[in-house]
């Protein structure tokens, strides 16, 4: 479906840049592929160089068993791509901006409606709004519709939730629920970790490398590492103090409580409460608990800059 | 040809709703034509004249008459000593005296030579020059019908534009350089920012990831644009056929049809801009600064070439409003027809060809 | 608890646009060293009450004091009182971090000694001694985050409001960047800040949840989680803003 070889880009007047180094990786027929990783990663190189928009230096990849650089115009009759900066007519309304993509693919609205119907009738009020007029989150529901109206067989989303609030942001994954069973393929970009476990298939991306590729499901059951959530009275101290205790340990803030993270069976939640204890830190709450997709990040991203340098 | 009238349309709606951009571009000619006229008009009419007759016998009073007797001068006085002069013109009764000289009349009976002197208020020296120009023509018409039987070879330069415009009006050399100026507005500023600014918002980059072909993009953008061009140049005879009276002496298909080119040479041009730029400041800055710029100075309309030095006359050799400004002026005021424009619709047809080529080799079928 | 020890007071502050109320008689306290999370959708009102807090915009009713001065009549005064950092409006791009820090910090009046003093200080903190002749649009986007936060506070301003400060970093970065905050706090700067990411908002002491301009939940994330008998932010903010009618 999606196939990725060997593909390296690099930036700046010489080259010294690097966007993408030695990315390979496969995107099935019908996966709901996610590609994690924050801001400068290479999430959007490496859409631009799928959807045909810019030359890998080296590599190669094919979309459909189309080769990106020499099948160029037959890649672009088959994908949707959905930008990562809003890239709609802003001066033209709902309905206008439609009309025109759907009319640029050799289609109508009326023959690929029932694609669209779920998203279209959210839409429907606005239909003479100018797209400019529209919010993140109608905005985002707008540029879906322009990218699935000709009927693609891939989906190119890059960041779609990026900057969408959380409603906005549950809604639009159900939906590419619902295209993903509909048959079409969708590779999409976050820099949401929480967003991974919704996607078939994950590749972590970071600094232009592949840090890792799994089901969310196996990233997280395979993570060695023990992990511990904790919280006490002054959790900026508590985490400074664990954070100094080992070098194999690993203390942030998570949500109400840090994560402990060590690759070390000794520290139990015994040892851990112990040394709190001494520190005279109160209110101390330690359980174990299971790793998120955040943790893993964190983790790869550790021995991935240990390795280099 | 479906999706061609997909993105026309598009273009119309852009064009349409930024009611601001168009209302600058069918307001502006129309005030440019309006005030160039009616200021130069205004200038040129009734300038009052405080007279000095020092000759004083009956052909200086028979010239004095001459000048009152034009449309352009108002004789508000009269007087004898040079030295009232001064005073005349800072009471502001006068802005200009004229000085007929006590020999006036035997120079020109035997040295068939004479010299008149114009004192004015040189604030304004392009007013002095008319006014100058004027006093000229009036003179030597009156040295014709009074020396008719006598007439010898003078040396007196007479400028080109007398010759085609002999009711002295001055609003016949800068329409067709309006024209000019706005066709290059509307043709190469607004095509090369419109194009840029699907590059700037990212519309390019989903329009590159569909099934068209850069050539509809490129042609429907320049579509609408050729049609408001041709709106405005009609706006622009109408309001100077009517208002400013200037007569179209020349075929008004072969004016239309160099117009015409001189648009699509534009259009490439704008073309031309937008693929060499990403951003719509720059494509501005060139268009304004690069494109705008010597248009005025070299179109031959505001500073005539032909008193420009050397290398800056080789300069605006480069310049395709110069050619179109000649060709325009020949058909439009010398009345002039196809034999005499061909050369520069080839020059213009020549640019276009080199500007077209240049884009499709910088065309880019992916961001760069 | 004493007033003086109160950052931020507001009473029924109202805003209204002609018959459209984009905040709607929004009632909080903030106290002195908090770090206090304002969240909501999209239209929800959260940019137009940081407006009004930051002295830009003049409430329609209500009462409101920052730092101790009037948002009516004291907006000058509460304007050298604040810090303020956007992901959208910071730092410029085309200058250098140094040109950076002497801009901001001579537009929040710092003198001349005074300036090159907390400009050092910055830069050693920031571990940017290496830096400071980089143009800010070549360093990372973290480092740049960081910058930013640091100058918002260069002139030890009582309160710093953060506009969706951390969007797009990585979470090595975001954690880095929270730390800063935490560390701002711990001086006595109070924190008011706006974010999308729900566990950010378990970072801090307490948020506020705007829905259809109203403040529709107010507490400490923990109380609020039981509240809603549910165990994440996520699930809190999807109940509330599931229900609002406005936005779109």
């Amino acid at each position: 479906m999606i196939s990725i070889r060997n593909i390296n880009k690099t930036y700046g007047k010489k080259g010294d840049i690097t966007a993408l180094s030695n990315i390979n990786l496969e995107v099935e027929r019908g996966e709901l592929y996610g590609l994690i990783g924050p801001d400068g990663a290479g999430k959007t190189t490496l859409f631009r160089i799928l959807t045909t928009l810019i030359l890998p230096d080296s590599g190669s990849a094919q979309v459909m068993d189309y080769d990106v650089v020499v099948q160029y115009p037959q890649i672009r009759k088959i994908v949707g791509y959905m930008p990562g900066k809003f890239s709609l007519y802003q001066d033209l309304t709902v309905q206008e901006n439609l009309s025109f993509f759907a009319t640029i693919f050799n289609t109508t609205i009326r023959e690929n409606y029932h694609l669209i119907e779920d998203i279209y009738v959210q839409l429907e009020p606005f239909k003479n709004r100018r797209a400019g007029a529209l919010s993140g989150g109608m905005k985002q529901k707008l540029a879906l519709c322009c990218a699935l109206i000709h009927r693609p067989e891939v989906l190119f989303l890059d960041e779609p939730t990026t900057g969408v609030d959380v409603v906005s942001r549950k809604e639009f994954w159900e939906m590419l629920k619902r295209y993903k069973e509909a048959g079409i393929t969708i590779f999409v970009s976050t820099p949401y970790m929480d967003e991974a476990t919704l996607c078939d298939r994950i590749a972590l991306i970071q600094e232009g490398k592949i840090l890792d590729i799994a089901k969310p499901k196996d990233l997280i059951e395979d993570f060695q590492p023990g992990v511990f959530a904790v919280k006490t009275a002054e959790m900026n101290r508590a985490k400074n103090e664990l954070q100094s205790l080992d070098e194999n340990v690993e203390a942030y803030h998570f949500g109400e409580y840090m994560h402990v993270v060590t690759e070390n069976n000794h520290l139990t939640p015994k040892a851990i409460s112990d040394f709190l204890d001494k520190r005279g830190h109160q209110e101390v709450i330690i359980k174990r608990t299971t790793p998120t997709v955040e943790d893993v990040f964190m983790n790869l991203m550790k021995h991935a800059s240990t390795t280099t340098t | 040809m479906q999706q061609l009238i997909a993105f026309i349309k598009k273009e119309i709606y852009h064009i349409a709703r930024d009611r601001k951009t168009l209302l600058v571009l069918i307001g502006m000619p129309i005030v440019q034509i309006a005030l160039f006229g009616f200021a130069l008009s205004n200038e040129v009419k009734n300038t009052k004249l405080y007279v000095i007759d020092q000759n004083k016998d009956e052909m200086s009073v028979r010239f004095i008459e001459e000048v009152q007797a034009s449309q352009y001068f108002d004789v508000v006085g009269y007087g004898e000593d040079v030295g009232d002069v001064d005073r005349i013109l800072r009471s502001g009764v006068s802005q200009i005296s004229l000085v007929v000289p006590p020999s006036f009349s035997s120079d020109l009976r035997h040295v068939n030579q004479a010299n008149l002197q114009l004192i004015t208020d040189a604030i304004n020296p392009n007013v002095a020059a008319t006014i100058n120009a004027y006093i000229t023509a009036i003179s030597r018409d009156f040295r014709n019908t009074e020396m008719g039987d006598l007439k010898l070879p003078y040396t007196i330069n007479v400028e080109t534009r007398m010759m085609y415009n002999p009711q002295l009006k001055g609003e016949f050399a800068f329409v067709p350089g309006v024209i000019a100026m706005i066709l290059m507005i509307i043709c190469v500023l607004m095509t090369s920012v419109s194009i840029v600014k699907e590059k700037e918002l990212g519309n390019m980059e989903m329009l590159l990831v569909s099934p068209t072909s850069p050539a509809i993009v490129i042609i429907s953008k320049a579509i609408p644009y050729f049609v408001l061009s041709l709106l405005i140049i009609s706006i622009i005879l109408l309001m100077s056929t009517t208002i400013l009276q200037v007569p179209i002496r020349g075929n008004i298909f072969l004016l239309y049809g160099v117009s015409s080119i001189f648009i699509i040479t534009s259009l490439t041009l704008g073309l031309l801009i937008s693929t060499l730029t990403n951003s719509q400041e720059i494509a501005m800055l060139i268009s304004l600064m690069g494109m705008l710029l010597p248009t005025i100075m070299f179109g031959g309309f505001m500073f005539p070439i032909e008193s420009m030095p050397k290398a800056l006359q080789i300069m605006s050799n480069i310049i395709p409003a110069k050619w179109f400004y000649y060709a325009i002026n020949d058909i439009m005021i010398k009345g002039l027809g196809w034999s005499s424009v061909y050369r520069e619709v080839l020059i213009l047809l020549g640019f276009t060809l080199l500007y077209m080529g240049i884009s499709l080799k910088k065309y880019e079928i992916r961001l760069s | 608890m004493k007033p003086s020890e109160q950052s931020i007071v507001t009473k029924n502050l109202t805003k209204k646009y002609g018959t459209f109320t984009a905040v709607d008689a929004i009632s909080f306290d903030v106290r002195k060293g908090e770090i206090f999370g304002f969240l909501g959708a999209n239209g929800a009102g959260k940019t137009t009450a940081m407006r009004m807090l930051t002295g830009l915009s003049k409430p329609s009713s209500g009462e409101a004091t920052v730092a101790g001065f009037d948002v009516y009549r004291d907006a000058e005064n509460i304007k050298k009182h604040i810090g303020y950092m956007s992901q959208k409006f910071s730092l410029y791009q085309d200058l250098k971090v140094k040109e950076n820090i002497a801009f901001y910090g001579g537009i929040y009046g710092l003198r001349r000694e005074a300036l090159q003093a907390a400009s050092d200080q910055l830069i050693h903190r920031l571990g940017l001694q290496g830096e400071v002749k980089t143009m800010v649009k070549d360093l990372p986007l973290g480092w740049k985050q960081k910058l930013a936060f640091s100058i918002s506070i260069i002139h030890q301003p009582s309160i710093v409001f953060l506009d969706e400060p951390t969007g797009g970093v990585d979470p090595v970065t975001r954690r880095q960047f929270w730390n800063m905050i935490y560390e701002a706090a711990d001086r006595g700067i109070t924190i008011f800040v706006t974010t999308h990411y729900m566990d950010e908002a378990e970072y801090c002491n307490r948020v506020a949840i705007m829905v259809d301009g109203k403040i529709e939940a107010l507490g400490q994330p923990s109380e609020l989680k039981v509240r809603f008998e549910t165990d994440t932010m996520d699930d809190v903010f999807y109940q509330l803003a599931r229900k609002a009618k406005r936005g779109d």
